[in-house]
């Protein structure tokens, strides 16, 4: 294969601690590479621009069966939204918040992304996760199965049976081909098959009587059980409601006494995501008030936690997730259209849109919380970049945060555009807040720090010698950094260069090729354990609608398989 | 006012979608400059020269600018679409989506249009000398935002779905209507001079309809509280007067419940 070299651009990579200093990157078969070894390289110019490894997203919803509800029942979310098929691409795109799979692929693409991990997966339905992450160009996916709410993993923990937990995790993990223990308002949307909800940690999910703290512990015990390369990955109970800190604070608290087990050196016990939603003080919609001091000072003070922001980007956007309970309130309270399901033994799920306005005192009081998790968190390796896509906006609005975290001047421009900015100023401490992030904070966010926090820091995040090389440069100069915010938006929009997998892939912002893209998931080796084969056995023939010879994936639905092996049995 | 009229003189094989027929594409440019503009036919571009034979200049602004389209438009969609300003005359038929997002202007139309005439207006009046297709002055798909304001008039017989999700602005139909009117309306007026067939105002929340004939098949939802007169259409009547659709959601303002209201001549 070619060699490249991408020369004299201001690298910053956090994982080698590298901050902005002139280097060359050297590109071999798809890996980095010491630059004396290369022999007669192709030479990228890159000086006065910014080099980062290739963009890591930790938390969206991009693939599977609720993004394909949002992107059938909005229409109008394709209309006069649609750019005509680029020349250099070889599909059609279309879409603005649930866009088409090609759109997606492309979008992180020309933002220097390479790796986007899809926040939830109902088991059930993992084939249709992986046929849209085959139909996904250029950008490896992973995909996390939900267990928040699963009757397997409710009846084993109830019992304390960490053991049994692990391996049917185990079977679970290679069943969907999934990458992660992701946990969806534990309790609550099993509950919601009752009309009920878990608001609170100790509220008990009915029948199984179990409640979401014992859930998360048990899951997290789960987790370093197995030693799995990312950790429990929690969407809060009593997401969205005013006052609701204090059950994060609660969620938060359940990671105490808990340390990381693995060998991918991965730091966390618990990534806690969208914060911006859980950090909400007041007690109705008149007195909500910003509580992300509160939160974050926690989070400052607790190694073994890492989070996400879950940016309010004041788009027009469609809320799904597999907290069913949730959309149904929200369709309340908008009055628009609304999907809601429930996947049997499972997990359940909806699907609404929502109009996040700078004319809605709610709205602009939760884009400020987002921004202050941000802004006050005091080790950007512990707090990433997501607006929760598609839920509090897009992902193609990264650059557009990035410009309001790196430029206080960009902040009060959006500000500027809020009816009630007075009400917003007084019920945040956003206005009081003067800092401004800079590039290689930045990388932390959207690479180091995620790519560290889902243990894939030997692929991805950095551009140390035998990683893969995925490289973005941006036509940024750290040491001319524009005065107009707007510039650094429209450089992190469309990277000047992207190489990916050693390909170059996008330039001045356009795909220019399409390299093949890969599926990452975890195969987990686990003792034999015939008390849980003869439970998964028993459930498939009892209560599953499916039998259990065609639940698990076949592997022609598995696309471009790369597996990260974890054994416990050693 | 300047005038610039096209003459369909070499008929497209298949549909021509003409979204780039407004005031606002041809003003400021002159004959040949409008001969170049894009129009497709399948996936195919083509320039309008090529089907239309045009004469005299655009305005130097939209509203300045009047177009005449001869000849049988009959298979030409989206005239006018998304027009602000200025005259769209069709002199015979036309296709779907006529005056189609259109926030200002006017279109009038001589013959016939299909469906989606009129669809998300925001402004403007659309007359239609002939009869009209399926969800006129509807949303458009999967939209829950649909007319905004404008004037729709419809001499003849319109068909199904017209006026979904409604918001403001008025529709007059001459003659009469198939099944659907005002789905999930949250305001404006429907005036049927005509009679109804069936589901008049269901999910209605907001906003008025009459119906100066009969309703086939009244919904359930819908419960009559009285006899009033109005001015509707520069003349005055009596009606009876029903609100609903007690089944969905409604608004209170001050103190009071909002409901659709539905008026039959009496």
């Amino acid at each position: 294969m070619s060699e490249l070299i991408i020369r004299n651009g201001f690298v910053f990579d956090p994982l080698q601690g590298i901050r902005g200093d002139r280097m060359d990157i050297g590109i071999k078969d798809g890996k980095i590479v010491e630059t004396s070894t290369l022999s007669a390289p192709r030479t990228i110019d890159a000086a006065g621009m910014t080099v980062m490894a290739g963009g890591v997203d930790i938390h969206s919803h991009v693939v599977g069966p609720k993004v394909n509800v949002g992107r059938l029942f909005r229409p109008e979310d394709k209309l006069f939204k649609s750019p005509h098929k680029s020349p250099t691409c070889s599909r059609m795109e279309m879409g603005s918040s649930v866009p088409s799979t090609f759109k997606t692929g492309y979008d992180y693409a020309r933002m220097g992304y390479v790796f986007v991990n899809e926040a939830a997966m109902p088991p059930l339905h993992s084939p249709h996760v992986h046929e849209e992450i085959r139909d996904t160009p250029i950008i490896d996916n992973a995909a996390m199965p939900v267990f928040g709410n699963n009757w397997f993993t409710l009846e084993y923990l109830k019992n304390n049976e960490i053991e049994n937990n692990a391996a049917y995790t185990a079977w679970l993990l290679r069943a969907t081909r999934g990458f992660g223990i992701k946990v969806v308002n534990p309790g609550g949307s099993e509950a919601w098959g009752w009309g009920l909800n878990c608001v609170h940690i100790h509220d008990p999910v009915p029948y199984f009587d179990i409640a979401p703290a014992e859930i998360v512990k048990g899951l997290i015990e789960t987790n370093e059980f197995l030693g799995l390369p990312h950790s429990v990955h929690l969407h809060c109970n009593n997401l969205g409601n005013p006052g609701n800190y204090t059950d994060t604070l609660d969620s938060l608290r359940l990671a105490e006494g808990y340390a990381p087990k693995n060998d991918f050196g991965r730091k966390q016990v618990m990534h806690v995501t969208h914060l911006q939603f859980h950090a909400y003080g007041g007690d109705s919609w008149g007195n909500v008030g910003a509580r992300s001091k509160d939160i974050m000072d926690y989070v400052n003070a607790h190694d073994n936690i890492t989070v996400d922001m879950g940016q309010v980007t004041l788009d027009e956007t469609t809320t799904m997730t597999a907290d069913g309970p949730f959309e149904h309130h929200l369709r309340a309270q908008n009055n628009l259209k609304w999907a809601n399901v429930d996947v049997e033994l499972e997990t359940a799920a909806g699907v609404v849109p929502y109009i996040y306005s700078p004319k809605v005192k709610a709205n602009t009081i939760q884009w400020a919380v987002g921004l202050e998790l941000a802004l006050l968190a005091k080790d950007p390796m512990r707090i990433f970049l997501t607006t929760d896509h598609p839920n509090a906006g897009p992902f193609t609005r990264y650059p557009r945060v990035i410009a309001w975290l790196m430029s206080r001047a960009a902040r009060d421009a959006t500000m500027k555009t809020f009816k009630w900015l007075d009400r917003t100023i007084d019920a945040t401490s956003i206005d009081g807040i003067d800092r401004e992030l800079d590039l290689y904070e930045i990388a932390q966010m959207t690479r180091a720090g995620p790519a560290r926090a889902l243990g894939l820091t030997h692929m991805y995040g950095g551009l140390a010698p035998g990683m893969d090389a995925d490289v973005a440069v941006y036509a940024l100069n750290p040491g001319d950094m524009p005065s107009d915010p707007a510039a650094i938006e429209n450089a992190f929009s469309r990277c000047a260069l992207l190489v990916k997998d050693g390909v170059v892939t996008v330039r001045d912002g356009e795909v220019v090729t399409e390299p093949a893209k890969r599926t990452i998931w975890v195969d987990v080796k686990v003792p034999e354990n015939t008390q849980v084969q003869r439970d998964i056995y028993e459930h498939f023939l009892r209560h599953y609608s499916v039998k259990l010879d065609n639940y698990s994936l076949f592997e022609e639905h598995l696309h471009n398989s790369r597996v990260i092996e974890v054994d416990t049995t050693q | 006012m300047k005038t610039v009229t096209l003459t369909l003189t070499n008929p497209p094989k298949l549909l021509l979608e003409g979204q780039n027929i407004t005031p606002d594409n041809f003003a400021g440019k002159n004959t040949a400059e409008i001969a170049t503009l894009d129009l497709w036919e399948g996936k195919q571009k083509i320039p309008l020269g090529k089907h239309f034979t045009v004469a005299g200049d655009g305005g130097a602004t939209a509203a300045e600018t009047k177009i005449v389209l001869r000849g049988d438009c009959t298979r030409v969609k989206r005239i006018g679409q998304q027009m602000t300003a200025g005259e769209i005359v069709i002199e015979g038929n036309a296709d779907m989506y006529i005056g189609g997002w259109m926030q200002g202007g006017k279109i009038h139309v001589k013959g016939n249009v299909d469906s989606f005439c009129g669809i998300g207006m925001e402004g403007g009046e659309l007359i239609v000398d002939g009869n009209a297709g399926c969800h006129l002055g509807s949303s458009p798909r999967g939209e829950w935002r649909g007319m905004k304001g404008g004037l729709i008039r419809v001499a003849g017989n319109v068909g199904s779905d017209t006026a979904t999700f409604i918001n403001g602005g008025t529709i007059i139909i001459g003659g009469d209507a198939d099944i659907h009117v005002s789905t999930h309306g949250e305001g404006g007026t429907v005036v049927i001079k005509g009679d109804a067939k069936g589901r008049v105002g269901g999910q209605m929340v907001k906003g008025d309809i009459y119906v100066y004939g009969t309703i086939e098949n009244p919904l359930p939802g819908f419960s009559m509280v009285g006899e009033v007169e109005q001015e509707v259409d520069g003349e005055t009547a009596l009606f009876a007067h029903h609100i609903g659709d007690l089944g969905e959601r409604h608004p209170v303002s001050r103190g009071k419940t909002v409901y659709a209201n539905l008026y039959t001549r009496l």
